[in-house]
């Protein structure tokens, strides 16, 4: 018999104001948006799953995006309190909205803050003009700190992402520019290695050779070590592949998916993982925002995917994201899900100190786990 | 009935792109041998790869009824042959069948490489040749010029040259006449026993093997049986025709005809292309015949997938069914596992060979690097024919090494000259010849063949800007100092990429191998040495360095489904790779790797 896993809440925003040239995530541009109808599918889609899910304590809501920042506060507060009257609310609950820092944007941040968020995410991305205008960014750097100032007023606790390895950009520039941002002091700092993805506006470029200035492996090899170097000298540890915090400063919301706990994923192209009745599901909801409406409104069900996890696919699961996190997974749990600590691959690895065992707990070492994805693939 | 009066046979001889194919057409079209509306371009062409290389593999024949200007009804045969250097013995036989050609030269170019290989093959069978000057329509078009041309380097007369546009039907009455006023008509005596030649043959799956056939004597009807000379083999014959180009049958074939045969023959190998046939109880004077043609290239081909290689087996039997000069036999390779050892014409024919299997019969391959044949003189007096550098024996056992040469003719407008002559001086050739005709130069070369069959007229196009052409015959065998180069990566030879090398070169071979190398092997988790070496000495050594950098940077709730997906989508990938001790080496390694930049 297992302990119940956490449980959390993904609200998916599917809208931006323009989509940034290397992002794959699923976002959309629409002229208008009719709040009203997106508001009602919500809320239908909330009382569906706690059906579901029966009554759960909530550790988090996570509203992402997309962007989510160009929900009004009163969307946001009606979708908040139905997940409260659904699920009870455990007492530090973390609610965290993503955002851009927009001036627009930041002057919605005091009544996201009466709805109930307490924590922010702002896709700052960059602390330099021109690398914005080149990640297709609508902000300014100088909107972008304003906005920082403004979210750290308003909110309990504040993170922000920065993009590096971008285009011509140096190992030097980078470190200097990683030091600016931590010149704010934050207490969370999500710092992304840029990825060429496919069916992206950068990708489209990249395979046509029109793409100039990438750094090559060995500079994003550099970049990322002096990143943990510079961010450990801060103070903000590396918790994760690309995440850093002040020691309680994490995002809980996101290690639910690196540990995989449980979460239910609302809103157009949303995953989640649930467990019901000891039975591990996988769920997706339609991607498109069109076609998510027209399933919650004629079947009352946003739902287009739910298989069940055998063992060996969450130990896949467990694997694949458990070892992004520096704390790793437990020895117990994996043996539980079928792990063979004495395969090849496994001891091979060991031997090599790509990856270790830490008082009961498979971790990555600091050498591994920038060549996680190859880890990885050895022991799936 | 024809009289042997009324009869021409004749072939279109013309570099690769001049317009042979495009003259045929309208021969056929403008004497409604083919309906209008079964007409298609490249008629002669029946293979999907000759249609969209634009180039003639297989000798082809159709007759041609024409009515001439004196009124008379002749019959024109017409066998279309290959332009390629490839496939140059096609050429030579067919040429034996007729008795004149027509020299098609585009007028926009100028005479080219292969334009002289094949005038000259039709000169040495005593043909009535017939300049034609075609694309005469276009702006850039100088028929004078060209005609001097085929004066100056060729040394026929062009003063009749006939001005020609296939395309647009310029000049095609002309053409038809002239093939009948200038062209002699063929020899031959109907009362004489039968003798035909056997100029072709190949497979077809209904009606077993096709044999061409020109009558010189007597008389070949359906239902009699025959001989073929060089084995003494009796065949019932079944069926006698004519190509238009459709096979169309007749009764019988006599004097100065060209048509075709089939008698219950299960395999081209039954049949001898330059072979005599009489009739059963006859005997005649043999025709001369025709030397058979030597694979001189040849290179490994593995299936990606092992468990494919019976289907690979099935498909290089198929294949050598209708066509004599591919050899093959079976080859085991520590890295590639089973595959075939097989031997082609040049490298054309190569590709030829490879698109084939990969594209009608869907199997993926591994082609490693084209070698050509070695004469290994051992110590102790025996001499071998290295095929392959894998095979290599012994240095010690080894007196000397001998390597095939070609004579290559390089035609190449004179801007270009000083990178064609540097070219041919990096591959170890020794000049014969230089002479102007106008602003183009000609090159004759004496160059080791292993210098070409690689990646020489790839070169060649790329240094003059597709503007040079290029022929060769082969010249023999010479003495040369030779070694095997072998490569090790990770310190585990790597057969498939062994090669022969002249000494001196070896070291710029393998620094450029191993540095290719580093570029096509991806990084693994620890480092990897990749070296090149002769016996034990190491003589180029490279590192690839370890993987510093695999992870994903933004990986959530969703993602994890996603990059599942992507992580089986790279291990499918793997399947494309070889794996040599630790190491995935990938497939196109194998055939990148020898190719040379410089």
């Amino acid at each position: 018999m297992s302990e119940t896993p956490d449980f959390g809440l993904y609200l998916h925003w599917p809208f931006c104001a323009a989509k940034c040239p290397y992002c794959d995530f699923n976002s959309h541009v629409r002229a208008r948006i009719d709040e009203a109808l997106w508001k009602q599918a919500f809320l239908a889609e909330i009382r569906r799953v706690r059906v579901e899910t029966g009554p759960r304590v909530l550790k988090s809501i996570f509203l992402g995006g997309g962007t989510p920042s160009l929900m009004s506060p009163e969307l946001v507060d009606a979708l908040l309190q139905a997940s409260k009257d659904a699920w009870a609310w455990s007492n530090d609950i973390e609610i965290t909205l993503e955002a851009n820092p927009t001036s627009i944007e930041a002057e919605r941040f005091a009544g996201y803050r009466d709805a109930g968020v307490n924590r922010v995410s702002l896709g700052v991305q960059a602390l330099r003009e021109k690398d914005l205008r080149l990640l297709g960014r609508l902000h300014s750097v100088e909107e972008a700190l304003q906005g920082l100032q403004t979210a750290r007023d308003t909110f309990e606790r504040v993170s922000f992402d920065l993009i590096y390895a971008r285009q011509y950009q140096t190992l030097d520039q980078w470190d200097a520019e990683l030091r600016e941002a931590l010149s704010f002091d934050p207490d969370h700092l999500s710092l992304y290695q840029l990825t060429i993805e496919p069916e992206t506006a950068f990708g489209k470029r990249f395979d046509a050779g029109a793409l100039p200035g990438l750094p090559d492996e060995d500079t994003g090899a550099d970049m990322y070590e002096r990143t943990q170097e510079i961010c450990e000298a801060h103070g903000l540890h590396a918790y994760e592949v690309s995440n850093h915090a002040k020691t309680g400063a994490e995002s809980r919301h996101n290690m639910l998916y690196w540990q995989q706990q449980d979460w239910a994923g609302i809103g157009p192209g949303a995953h989640g993982r649930l467990t019901i009745d000891e039975v591990r599901y996988a769920t997706e909801t339609h991607l498109s925002p069109e076609s998510w409406l027209a399933a919650v409104k004629d079947q009352g069900d946003g739902t287009s995917v739910k298989n069940t996890l055998d063992r060996q696919g969450q130990l896949g699961e467990l694997l694949l994201l458990g070892l992004r996190v520096t704390d790793g997974i437990s020895t117990e749990r994996l043996a539980r899900l079928g792990w063979d600590q004495n395969c090849r691959a496994v001891v091979s690895m060991l031997d090599d100190k790509f990856i270790e065992i830490v008082n009961d707990r498979l971790c990555a070492t600091a050498k591994g786990r920038p060549v996680l994805n190859a880890i990885i693939s050895q022991m799936l | 009935m024809t009289p042997l009066s009324n009869i021409r046979n004749f072939s279109i001889v013309a570099h690769i792109d001049h317009g042979k194919s495009t003259l045929a057409d309208r021969l056929i079209q403008s004497t409604n041998t083919v309906a209008d509306r079964d007409m298609k371009e490249q008629l002669l062409d029946s293979m999907d790869i000759e249609r969209e290389r634009g180039i003639t593999i297989k000798a082809n024949t159709v007759r041609i009824d024409y009515k001439a200007a004196d009124g008379q009804d002749y019959v024109l045969n017409l066998i279309d042959t290959p332009g390629h250097v490839d496939f140059a013995y096609e050429v030579s036989r067919s040429m034996r069948a007729v008795e004149g050609s027509l020299l098609v030269v585009d007028s926009t170019q100028g005479v080219e490489a292969q334009t002289l290989a094949n005038v000259y093959q039709a000169i040495d069978a005593d043909h009535e040749i017939v300049p034609v000057l075609n694309k005469i329509d276009l702006p850039a078009s100088e028929p004078e010029r060209v005609a001097e041309q085929i004066e100056d380097v060729i040394g026929i007369d062009a003063t009749d040259a006939l001005l020609v546009s296939a395309k647009s039907g310029i000049g095609i009455p002309e053409t038809l006449e002239a093939i009948v006023q200038r062209l002699p008509a063929p020899d031959g005596n109907e009362d004489a026993p039968l003798k035909a030649m056997l100029v072709d043959s190949w497979y077809d799956a209904y009606l077993g093997v096709i044999v061409l056939i020109r009558v010189i004597d007597g008389r070949l009807k359906k239902g009699e049986k025959v001989k073929f000379m060089s084995n003494d083999s009796i065949h019932h014959v079944d069926r006698i025709g004519v190509f238009r180009p459709e096979m169309e049958n007749v009764d019988s074939l006599g004097p100065g005809e060209i048509g075709f045969l089939t008698a219950s023959i299960k395999q081209v190998r039954d049949t001898r292309v330059g072979d005599t046939i009489t009739h059963q109880r006859n005997e005649v004077e043999p025709l001369p015949g025709f030397k058979p043609a030597q694979p001189v290239v040849f290179c490994g081909l593995f299936p990606v997938d092992s468990a494919e290689f019976e289907d690979l087996r099935d498909a290089i039997e198929k294949l050598a069914l209708n066509d004599a000069s591919f050899s093959f036999e079976m080859e085991t390779s520590a890295a590639l596992g089973f595959g075939f050892r097989c031997g082609f014409l040049g490298l054309l024919h190569l590709e030829v060979i490879r698109d084939r299997i990969e594209r009608e019969y869907n199997i993926e391959l591994i082609t490693t690097a084209p070698s050509v044949i070695y004469h290994v003189y051992m110590k102790d007096g025996t001499q071998i024919d290295l095929h392959n550098p894998a095979d290599m024996p012994d240095v010690t056992l080894v007196d000397h090494i001998e390597e095939p040469r070609i004579k290559a003719t390089i035609l190449v407008p004179d801007d270009y000259l000083g990178d064609v002559l540097k070219l041919c001086q990096d591959r170890r050739g020794i000049q014969l010849d230089l002479t102007y005709a106008g602003s183009r130069a000609m090159a004759v070369y004496d160059l080791p063949l292993n210098e070409v069959v690689f990646d020489f007229y790839d070169r060649l196009k790329s240094v003059t800007k597709g503007y040079a052409s290029f022929d060769y015959q082969m010249e023999g065998y010479r003495q040369d100092n030779l070694v095997k180069m072998s490569v090790l990566v990770n310190e585990e030879p790597v057969d498939a990429l062994s090669m022969m090398v002249h000494r001196d070169r070896a070291e710029q071979r393998g620094r450029a191998m191993c540095e290719k190398l580093k570029d096509l092997i991806p990084r693994h988790m620890f480092k990897i040495p990749i070296q090149a070496a002769i016996g034990g000495k190491v003589i180029a050594r490279e590192t690839l360095s370890a993987l510093r950098k695999d992870v994903t940077a933004k990986c959530y709730g969703g993602d994890a489904t996603r990059k599942k997906k992507l992580l089986e989508k790279q291990k499918a990938g793997k399947k494309k790779m070889r794996q040599f001790g630790k190491v995935d080496i990938p497939q196109e390694a194998f055939i990148s790797a020898l190719k040379m930049d410089g």
